[in-house]
Order: structure tokens, then C-alpha cells, then sequence
């Protein structure tokens, strides 16, 4: 076992096991905590696939703003504890309805696990992917970066619209 | 390209350790004594008022979208200053469009005063 | 000089999305579904970088710029509303939210 393997097995089990905890945890607080644990697994898949500019803003975005925004609403809203466990026909329909996906997932992706033909090892040149990233988004993708510009824009409007408290 | 990664996985694994030996060994080494002072919350010297477990007012979420829009424009203006000097004057054309864009969203907040604190 | 297998993170990336999945179908809590639509969406990126990579095309990793941004926007429009929602109806479970139903 080398140390590359090492590593992507201890950044998978981080994943996995914190988004587990994401959810299936009683507690709405343990859930926002795990979800920065998931966030950093990524974002160090991210780093080992030689994709370290995503890698870091990974952590400036996700970690940095959408948990943070995340841990607010659940200060805002929360009772702090409260066990949500859907009861009844429906809740049990729910559970039904998961069970199914999870199967059909599952024996979907053992199939695709064994038939696909990977690649093993990139050949490519992994040096300063960051240069390749600017280039191709002010040239090919330039009308998708202003369109994300609005995007944003009526987000930041509509959040601030919705979020207001009326006078 | 992975290498260059090692000397930062050397310093989060000493991070952790030392974060990690030190909790422990205070916990092991250090006396406990909790007399009537000791356990009252600590607030920074201040004497403790109301609950933790209050809500938070609307006023923190609104700031965090503001953050949060902005730090994404950060993300994207970030490899074009990379490459800034390759590419010319038409994606500057473009960012500029993109920041205008994105200030519109400013001052509308400003107007309606979204970022007074009272 | 990778030595894992593309699969390896295909495989990851499928069952965090089927995490992501168990939790918006079976959780109640409008808070807990966000953080599950982040996991899915945060499986999907790894997907795309897993592409990029191994394909040496760096388009994959500016598709996840844009899926941050639009991760972003879906989190702040969508607090805002359960904010809304709770300030209204002093709830934030979804299935208490339901005055448009009858």
C-alpha cells in the first residue's frame, strides 16, 4: 500500500463517515459540524486529483461561506434538540421509499464498479492548472461567467428581499 | 506536483498532535479544583447574562449573504488575475461587466439599508 | 503517479450522493435537507474533478465554479425562505408547511 492510496483512503472515510453522521445525527448541531469534516474530505480529494485551485476554494466557499450561512439559519430557527424521525404511514413510506434507492443504487453502482474500464494514473500535465482555468474561462466559457454575475445578483437581491424582517 | 504538498501535511499532522498531547496532558496532569467561582460561565470577564441557547436575529444572515456573494466573485476574478497579462483587454471588459453586475446587488442592500446595524 | 483507479472516486462519489439522497427523503428538518442537497451537490463536483483529471481537460473544473455559485445562490435564497417560514408559522419541518395543500 502506498502513501497515495493511504491518503485517499483516509480522506474517503472522513468523507463517508461524516456524511453519514450529516445525516442520520438527532442532533441539527452535530449535523452542521460533520458537514465541515465532509467539506475538508473533498476538498482533499480534490488536492490528490491534482485539482488544488478547487481544492482551496472548496474550503474559502464551502466551509467559509455556505456552513456559515448554514450554522446561521440553524441559530436563527432552531429549538436546538428535537428528534425528526418521520412517525406513521407516511414516515414509514419514506423509509420505504429510501430503502429502494439505496438498493437500486447500490446494484447500480457495483455494476458500473466492476464493468467500467478506468483509467489508471493521468497522463497529463498536472503543473498549474490554475493558468488553464483562467485561460478557458475568459475564453470559452466567458458568457457562463457573466451569466453566474446575474445569477448571484438576483440570489443577493431575492435573499435579502426574503430574509428581511417586515417593517 | 503532489510533493510540493508534503511539508502541509507535516504541519497539519504536528498541528493536530500538539493541539491533541496538550489537551491530554492537562487533562491528566493538571489539578482540578472546582470551587463556586470556577464554575460559573466564563464570558470574557464580563458577568454572564441570559441564555446561549438564544436565537440569533435576522441581521447576522443577511450579512453572511452579502459575504457569501462576494467571496464567490473573489473565486471567479481570481484566475483571470492569474492569467491577467495573456489575455488581454476583452475578458477586463468582462470582469468589469461582472463587478458592475455584482454591485448592483450592493447598492440595492445600501438603499434599502440592509447594512445598517440599527 | 496516481495510482487510484478512476472508479475508486466514482464509487465515492456515488454513495455520497446516495447519502445526500437518504437524507432529503427521509429527514423532516429543512435545515438537514440543505445540508444533504450540499452533499449531493458536493458528490457531483468530485465527479466532475474526478473527469477532469483523469481526462486532462480542465473544463470539468470550471463546471465546478459554476456549481459552487449556483450551490451558493440555492443556500442563500433557500435560508432566506425557511426564514420566512419560520417566522411565519414557527416551524421549520416541512411537513408542518403545508397551508397550500388542502
Amino acid at each position: 500500500m502506498d502513501l497515495f492510496e493511504i491518503i485517499f483512503y483516509f480522506f474517503a472515510a472522513i468523507v463517508l463517515v461524516s456524511a453519514l453522521v450529516v445525516v442520520l445525527s438527532k442532533n441539527i448541531m452535530y449535523s452542521a459540524f460533520s458537514l465541515l469534516f465532509t467539506f475538508f474530505g473533498v476538498a482533499g480529494l480534490f488536492v490528490l486529483l491534482n485539482a488544488d485551485f478547487v481544492g482551496i476554494t472548496q474550503i474559502m466557499v464551502y466551509v467559509g461561506g455556505i456552513l456559515v450561512l448554514i450554522i446561521f439559519g440553524v441559530m436563527i430557527t432552531t429549538k436546538v434538540t428535537g428528534v425528526d424521525i418521520k412517525e406513521g404511514i407516511s414516515g414509514k413510506l419514506q423509509y420505504a421509499g429510501a430503502g429502494i434507492i439505496t438498493l437500486l443504487t447500490a446494484i447500480f453502482l457495483s455494476l458500473m464498479f466492476i464493468n467500467g474500464k478506468w483509467i489508471t494514473g493521468s497522463s497529463t500535465d498536472v503543473h498549474a492548472t490554475i493558468h488553464q482555468i483562467g485561460t478557458l474561462l475568459m475564453t470559452k466559457y466567458i458568457l457562463a461567467f457573466e451569466a453566474a454575475a446575474i445569477l448571484l445578483l438576483i440570489a443577493f437581491i431575492g435573499a435579502a428581499l426574503i430574509g428581511r424582517r417586515k417593517a | 506536483m503532489l510533493e510540493a504538498y508534503f511539508p502541509l501535511i507535516i504541519m497539519v499532522v504536528f498541528g493536530f498532535a500538539v493541539a491533541f498531547i496538550f489537551m491530554l496532558l492537562s487533562q491528566w496532569l493538571g489539578a482540578r479544583r472546582g470551587t463556586k467561582e470556577k464554575q460559573t460561565v466564563y464570558e470574557s470577564g464580563m458577568v454572564p447574562y441570559g441564555n446561549a441557547r438564544e436565537r440569533f436575529s435576522v441581521k447576522f444572515y443577511l450579512v453572511a449573504v452579502s459575504f457569501i456573494v462576494f467571496d464567490i466573485e473573489v473565486v471567479f476574478l481570481y484566475p483571470w488575475a492569474i492569467q491577467f497579462k495573456e489575455l488581454g483587454i476583452v475578458p477586463f471588459i468582462a470582469v468589469l461587466i461582472f463587478i458592475a453586475i455584482l454591485f448592483i446587488g450592493y447598492f440595492y442592500e445600501y438603499k434599502k439599508g440592509g447594512l445598517k446595524w440599527d | 503517479m496516481n495510482e487510484i483507479p478512476q472508479g475508486y472516486y466514482l464509487l465515492l462519489a456515488g454513495v455520497l450522493f446516495t447519502i445526500g439522497t437518504i437524507g432529503v427523503l427521509t429527514r423532516r428538518n429543512a435545515i438537514i435537507i440543505f445540508m444533504s442537497i450540499e452533499l449531493m451537490l458536493n458528490s457531483v463536483n468530485l465527479t466532475l474533478v474526478a473527469f477532469s483529471s483523469f481526462f486532462g481537460d480542465s473544463s470539468g473544473q470550471i463546471f465546478v465554479f459554476f456549481v459552487m455559485a449556483i450551490a451558493a445562490a440555492e443556500a442563500a435564497v433557500g435560508l432566506a425562505i425557511v426564514l420566512a417560514l419560520f417566522r411565519l408559522k414557527k416551524t421549520i419541518y416541512v411537513d408542518e408547511a403545508n397551508i397550500l395543500k388542502y
